[in-house]
């Protein structure tokens, strides 16, 4: 090529005596040694990148990001009993932290009762035990719901969860209109990773939709859906593939409230997105750009929204999960400090910083605080915070987040010539590929391909032994005579005709939301409702494929 | 002669976290051994039944939820029931403290594999313990 700049020439020239080898991103993109204003392409500021709070949002989706207000600080928080938890919760609220994030045990998240034997070793353990409404009294204890935001990593029963919470607040006096929160609510990936779906796509849809729609006409603040890329990424998928089926399943999930016959812009407003930030900073950071980018338009081309909010991809995320390794624990301080740095580039509006024992056990008090410590002291001593989009203009960052927001766009147009998200995981063609990037990176983390300090690198023969967290054996106990307890104290007529009430409204097309409200205020325990709803809905078939 | 290793992967519990299991199972599938996984959500009397329908030479279990110590009791003292527990080899992998992996080994476990192990070593475990029955040509 000729009009080589003379500069540009003799640094080819340079390079050319000896050139170093080809680098690959995780997501498998080529990358040059060298980025220039050449590599970014000449498309205008204005239409591909713009400003922050306008349209496509590339630098961000408010007009003053951090300097106007920081990012919430929200760590996952939850074990054993609901007493055990409010005591947590209250210890991080006193600490500085800025929202709350509930862990639910896994019966509570799949729909038993901690006295079903089926299920009993599990009481607790990754998450707080929730049976029925009076367990979620217990939780919020001396923590006023106007007063603060709550998220819910809760899927298949999210419903019912929802429907406490908001019982809650109404016998605190709260006012649902003042209610704010999220609960997760993305049943799709959980098809795919994470595993705690219960019902089929289509009655799980039903209820989301329900969900969404008894929100956007009551509790206007609260967010009854985000759609969450970060257990794709988990499970091994790749920043790419995080990206492209997260926006597959928020497109599957607006449909779905259209077709119901919502208004986009009263429904788009309400959606959030989560993911997990890994390690490599650049791709990290380009994601979030490119996914800001891409959904303002899918939702002002496609879904022809009208109302700027639509278009905001708001965004929280978690620095940790598998990046974490049990090898040389210690190491992951250092980590979740770099992937919360890359986070806060890449403009997230909320963020969890793992503990660095997570890889081995629950946190205990002490690895949690070091975890929310993490990103007070990048927010308030590094300046990270003090402009927005530090890296826009970056022609590495500019050409990567090109690069990543076609390789997606890719991928969308691809799954939905499959016949769309629901039909690929019915199918399991979306858990077979997540699995096989999964097989992929182990195999060249074990070639030595990829280094991972202190696992395939850097190795020590002996590993120090961590101080963990040993769960208290008593809570199986304890949970079970309380449940015992509300079961003795409630009106059986009222629990018949709630659970009655619910089947034959799940039979039908309304919307399930007040007959879950009127459930959970009998004190209907979640195994009850979620009974009512396996009779009606059926049970998920999991294609199992390896 | 000698037939191939038949290993069933299974997930018991409620613990969706499937990532390790797969990856384990589709390692040793390439190692030669045969792999049958069950899904998640699988009950121990599903899993045992399951065993023995399928005539494996070994259960793996995958646990990341913490409750690796009861539900390992309970599905060998399922094996003991049904009169199986010497036809069966035992394994465990997931999230499991140093601490406990003692415990599952003094229950009868054959080898644990906690997070972190590495697919060749998992594999080369599988090779030693079945190196006279393993099919050369694998």
């Amino acid at each position: 090529m000729s009009g080589l700049s003379p500069g540009y020439a003799e640094w080819l020239r340079q390079v050319s005596k000896s050139p170093p080898a080809p680098v690959t991103n995780p997501s498998g993109l080529p990358i040059e040694l060298l980025y220039t204003p050449e590599s970014v392409g000449n498309r205008p500021y204005e239409e591909s990148i713009g400003y922050p709070g306008q349209y496509p949002y590339t630098r961000g989706i408010y007009p003053t990001m951090y300097r106007g207000r920081l990012w919430t600080m929200r760590q996952y928080a939850g074990f054993g009993t609901a007493e055990d938890t409010n005591a947590r919760f209250r210890f991080l609220l006193e600490q500085g932290q800025t929202g709350l994030s509930v862990a639910l045990d896994l019966p509570t998240q799949m729909g038993y009762d901690s006295d079903d034997p089926e299920v009993e070793e599990e009481v607790g353990r990754v998450g707080v035990a929730i049976d029925t409404l009076h367990d979620m009294e217990v939780l919020f204890r001396g923590i006023a719901l106007d007063r603060i935001s709550t998220s819910f990593t809760i899927n298949g029963t999210a419903a019912i969860i929802l429907a406490m919470y908001l019982a809650v607040a109404e016998k605190q006096g709260v006012p649902s209109d003042r209610v704010t929160g999220t609960i997760q609510n993305d049943i799709l990936k959980e098809y795919v990773a994470r595993g705690t779906w219960i019902y089929p796509p289509g009655p799980s849809i039903r209820l989301i939709v329900d969900t969404i729609e008894f929100c956007c006409r009551h509790v206007p603040r609260f967010n009854p859906i985000s759609v969450a890329g970060a257990h794709f990424r988990d499970a091994g998928g790749t920043a790419i593939q995080e990206l492209a089926y997260t926006l597959a399943d928020a497109i599957t999930y607006v449909q779905a409230c259209v077709d119901r016959g919502l208004p986009v812009d009263a429904v788009a407003p309400r959606i959030s997105f989560f993911f997990y930030t890994h390690m490599n900073i650049f791709e990290e950071v380009a994601k979030y750009r490119a996914g800001r980018r891409l959904w303002a338009r899918i939702m002002r081309e496609r879904f022809g929204a009208r109302d700027p909010r639509s278009w905001m991809f708001r965004v929280g995320c978690v620095a940790g999960g598998s990046s974490l390794t049990v090898q040389q624990p210690l190491n992951n301080i250092v980590r979740v400090a770099y992937e919360a740095l890359a986070s806060v580039l890449g403009g997230v509006q909320s963020m969890f910083t793992a503990a660095y024992d997570e890889a081995l056990a629950l946190p205990t008090e002490e690895s949690a605080e070091l975890a929310l410590r993490t990103q007070q002291i990048l927010a308030y001593e590094t300046g990270v915070a003090d402009t927005i989009d530090p890296l826009g203009g970056s022609y590495y960052v500019e050409t990567l987040t090109n690069q990543m927001e076609a390789a997606v766009e890719q991928e969308i147009a691809r799954i939905e010539q499959m016949g769309g998200m629901v039909r690929c995981i019915e199918q399991g063609i979306i858990q077979r590929e997540i699995a096989q990037s999964a097989y992929r990176y182990q195999q060249e983390v074990e070639a030595g391909e990829r280094v991972i300090v202190g696992v395939n690198r850097f190795v020590r023969a002996e590993e120090p032994r961590l101080q963990l967290y040993t769960p208290d054996p008593e809570i199986l106990t304890r949970q079970k005579q309380r449940l015992q307890w509300v079961k003795s104290q409630r009106d059986a007529r009222e629990v018949a005709r709630a659970l009655s009430a619910l089947r034959d409204a799940a039979r039908g097309t309304e919307n399930l939301m007040p007959y879950l409200l009127q459930a959970v205020k009998a004190y209907c325990t979640i195994g009850e409702i979620n009974q009512v709803l396996v009779d009606v809905f059926g049970r998920f078939r999991e294609p199992v494929t390896i | 002669m000698g037939r191939r290793v038949r290993v069933l992967v299974a997930k018991p519990g409620l613990d969706g976290h499937d990532r390790g299991a797969k990856v384990v199972a589709m390692a040793l599938r390439d190692a030669g051994f045969e792999v049958i996984y069950t899904g998640l959500h699988r009950s121990v009397d599903q899993i045992v039944a399951t065993a023995i329908q399928e005539d494996v030479d070994v259960i793996g279990l995958s646990i990341l939820s913490g409750a690796h110590l009861p539900l390992t009791r309970k599905l060998l003292r399922k094996l003991d029931q049904l009169g199986v527990r010497g036809e069966k080899v035992v394994v465990v992998g997931g999230a499991i403290p140093p601490e406990d992996v003692e415990a599952l080994l003094g229950m009868g476990v054959e080898q644990v594999f906690p997070t972190g192990t590495s697919l060749g070593q998992i594999i080369a475990w599988f090779r030693r313990r079945f190196q006279s029955t393993v099919n050369q040509e694998v």
